[in-house]
């Protein structure tokens, strides 16, 4: 026990969680915390705006698998977190969310809590349903325990944002701390081992299966499963589609990989999904952009599903066998009984099936293309990027065609705002990653409307010494929305259109990165080239058609395999 | 399209401030209709027990069960079986008495009832009821012929029957 300051005493927490680094913005409620903060070796990084903070510690997670740490002061600073605590949230991303508070009393009784004093916001109130749990310290000597706490319920289980709100009166009181106790909380159990029963039955209806699939999803990711998820699908000879959050789980180039399902998914996974007799899904809750219309969506298909979260067993699908387990607990009990139940399977019809659609579904792309397309600069960056190479993107256009169109070849190497959509997350999440893994590219696919929400972390980029590379695929208007006018609303077009402005050369200039322009594809293999080698931010501004769609689609209400256009 | 039903959802909760707001959240957030929750101590002074009357198809009560036991400071949940729980409601009711014939008709009804008087005063009776909701209801259609001037119930509180209990071993 040592008499300490509230400061101290959270900042030596997150020390001993191993936090080396957290993203933020100081304000008045928070000046005790950062008065301490700059004493110790965890690494401060200073955003330009707290929803860049939140999305960075989000990169920072989905990169490393670490839990990812901001801090923001109370009231507006911790509101402007709200975007990125609800981010992840819906994407199920660890993040520790700490913010300011006003006191909770004092000499000052008119600056206190519930007294709308300055800056004051209900943080507890307003992020209750868009965090997996949160706090608010009342006093100093708690703070060891909440922080563990914290951080227990962030990375275990479903993983998801914690908020700890720290009243400024909290964060200055000396109390004697104690960081040696253990916590319990009885209202939380995650479950990780599957029950050793519906493995069986599920071993049993996959040994069956004529056409079996495997649908993985984030939770894939998650769990670090996928050796696992490999050796079930060469174990079955079962094609793998993934979901968007998916992408990563499996390598977009084995043959057995099917691409990832949805709105946009690739034509193979939808058509094939949909053919199954056996799916086993993994770490996804049948998001409604992933599964299109639900009647549609593989009725007659017998369906496993593996799931942390039992409240996401049968809430979209319903399904023949669930198994609520942690996704590589449950597919090494599986794989363990499917090695001994199987017997060695050459190529089946449904093996030849799956490679005659991908044939002649995913043309191989023609060699040699000048033509600036989406498609053709997405598939030339990947030969581009190394292998762990990490891509996030915006959400829009920009997004859809990386995930049609950009192989994501490892886990963790493909981050994007798949549950929220929210635009401006891939730059500073692209920040959070490089952090996490300085050592290995990271490359934003963004799209112009997108980048403007959030590209004043540029700032910080420069500042902080944190080079990522922006491909900005700029068409001058918000490009998925036109899209939808184009197609759905008699090419009416209502306030799409930004106009030519900023210049994104110029703009990078101004903050002391580099900024480039690509017309032609030889351009922006150029470019790429120059920006891989760059030790400052790079931004590669591409114009492109503001006419150009995202195709294949399946229309809003219909069912996957009701796909429009070509791949 | 399944059937609605009604069905009793009994909770241990964490007995700390906020608990209340996190539960009633996930069900204005998620679109599940409370139609009662009461909230009391339980003999274990760190947990709250809530009861929560709610009403939807199967499915929705699964999901409603699952959502709650994801909510951290929720440390059991049970949905109730119908058939084998004591279901109570209180109600407070003051009715209007014009005359002494309406006095001692409604003390009567009470009576029959196994109500009590809390309360007299010359122009009205205070009268406390307990049972089922179902009972209450044909109570206070009885006295609305007097006319009902002011109704407070607790909303429906429950236990199983037998040895059956969702206390939390320590």
């Amino acid at each position: 026990m040592t008499k300490m300051s509230g400061a101290k005493a959270l900042i030596e927490s997150l020390e001993r969680q191993n936090v080396d680094v957290m993203f933020g913005i100081l304000g008045g409620a928070v000046l005790p915390i950062y008065d301490h903060l700059c004493k110790s070796k965890i690494r401060h990084i200073l955003c330009r705006h707290e929803q860049g903070a939140a999305h960075a510690a989000d990169g920072y997670a989905r990169a490393s698998g670490k839990a990812g740490v901001c801090m923001a002061t109370s009231g507006p600073g911790a509101t402007n977190l709200v975007t990125g605590i609800a981010n992840a949230y819906m994407d199920s991303a660890p993040v520790i969310a700490l913010t300011g508070q006003v006191p909770t009393g004092g000499a000052n009784t008119s600056y206190m809590i519930g007294r709308d004093a300055f800056q004051e916001a209900d943080i507890i109130g307003i992020t209750t349903a868009i965090t997996k749990h949160n706090f608010q310290l009342r006093t100093a000597a708690e703070i060891p325990k909440c922080v563990k706490t914290a951080f227990y319920i962030a990375t275990t289980g479903r993983p998801g944002p914690v908020l700890i709100d720290v009243p400024k009166n909290v964060q200055t009181e000396i109390a004697d701390i104690d960081f040696s106790n253990g916590i319990q909380i009885r209202g939380y159990k995650p479950t990780s081992n599957p029950h050793p029963l519906q493995i069986r039955k599920a071993t049993e209806l996959l040994a069956e299966a004529e056409r079996p699939v495997i649908l993985a999803g984030g939770g894939v990711i998650t769990s670090n499963a996928s050796p696992e998820l490999m050796q079930t699908a060469e174990l079955l000879l079962a094609p793998v589609a993934t979901t968007f959050m998916g992408k990563g789980a499996f390598p977009e180039t084995h043959p057995l990989s099917l691409g990832s399902i949805g709105m946009h998914g690739n034509p193979v996974a939808n058509k094939l999904l949909c053919e199954a007799d056996v799916m086993l899904a993994v770490g996804t809750r049948f998001s409604d952009r992933a599964t299109g219309q639900l009647d549609h969506f593989c009725a007659p298909t017998k369906k496993i599903q593996i799931d942390i979260d039992t409240a996401e067993i049968g809430k979209n699908v319903d399904v023949d066998i669930p198994i609520v387990a942690d996704a590589k607990k449950a597919l090494q009990a599986l794989n363990e009984r499917l090695a001994k139940q199987l017997k060695k399977k050459a190529g089946t019809p449904w093996t030849r099936r799956v490679k005659e659609t991908k044939a002649q579904l995913n043309p191989p792309p023609k060699a040699g293309a000048k033509e600036l397309k989406p498609k053709a600069l997405l598939q030339e960056l990947r030969k581009l990027l190394p292998e762990k190479a990490i891509v996030t993107t915006e959400v829009g256009q920009n997004q859809m065609w990386a995930a049609l169109y950009f192989n994501a070849l490892k886990p963790r190497t493909f981050i994007s705002s798949g549950g929220l959509g929210t635009m401006g997350f891939g730059f500073p999440a692209a920040i959070g990653a490089k952090v996490a893994c300085p050592d290995r590219p990271v490359v934003d696919i963004a799209g112009d409307g997108s980048f403007r929400m959030t590209e004043q972390e540029l700032g910080t980029s420069v500042t902080e010494d944190i080079p990522v590379i922006v491909i900005v695929l700029n068409n001058s208007v918000l490009g998925m929305v036109a899209q939808w006018q184009r197609m759905f609303f008699k090419g009416r077009y209502s306030a799409v259109k930004l106009g030519s402005v900023p210049d994104f050369v110029k703009l990078a200039e101004a903050y002391g990165a580099q900024g480039l322009r690509a017309r032609s594809i030889p351009e922006f293999i150029k470019a790429v080239k120059t920006a891989l080698k760059s030790d400052v931010t790079t931004v590669i501004d591409v114009p492109i058609s503001m006419e150009e769609d995202v195709v294949p689609m399946v229309p809003p209400g219909c069912g996957i395999n009701e796909q429009v256009g070509d791949y | 399209m399944e059937n609605k039903k009604t069905r009793v959802i009994a909770a241990l909760v964490e007995n700390k401030p906020g608990v209340l707001h996190s539960v009633s959240n996930m069900f204005r957030r998620r679109g599940f209709n409370i139609e009662s929750i009461t909230v009391g101590r339980t003999e274990q002074e760190d947990l709250s027990r809530m009861t929560i009357t709610v009403n939807g198809d199967e499915k929705t009560l699964e999901q409603i069960v699952k959502q709650m036991n994801k909510l951290i400071d929720v440390v059991k949940v049970s949905q109730l079986e119908p058939e084998n729980i004591v279901t109570r409601e209180l109600a407070l009711i003051k009715v209007n008495i014009p005359d002494n014939k309406s006095r001692s008709d409604v003390i009567n009804c009470v009576d029959v009832f196994r109500g009590r008087v809390v309360d007299v005063s010359p122009e009205a009776l205070t009268i406390e009821i307990t049972g089922t909701p179902d009972k209450i209801d044909a109570f206070l259609n009885l006295m609305r012929t007097y006319g009902i001037m002011e109704l407070a119930r607790t909303g429906l509180t429950a236990l199983s029957r037998g040895v059956r209990s969702i206390r939390i071993e320590e």
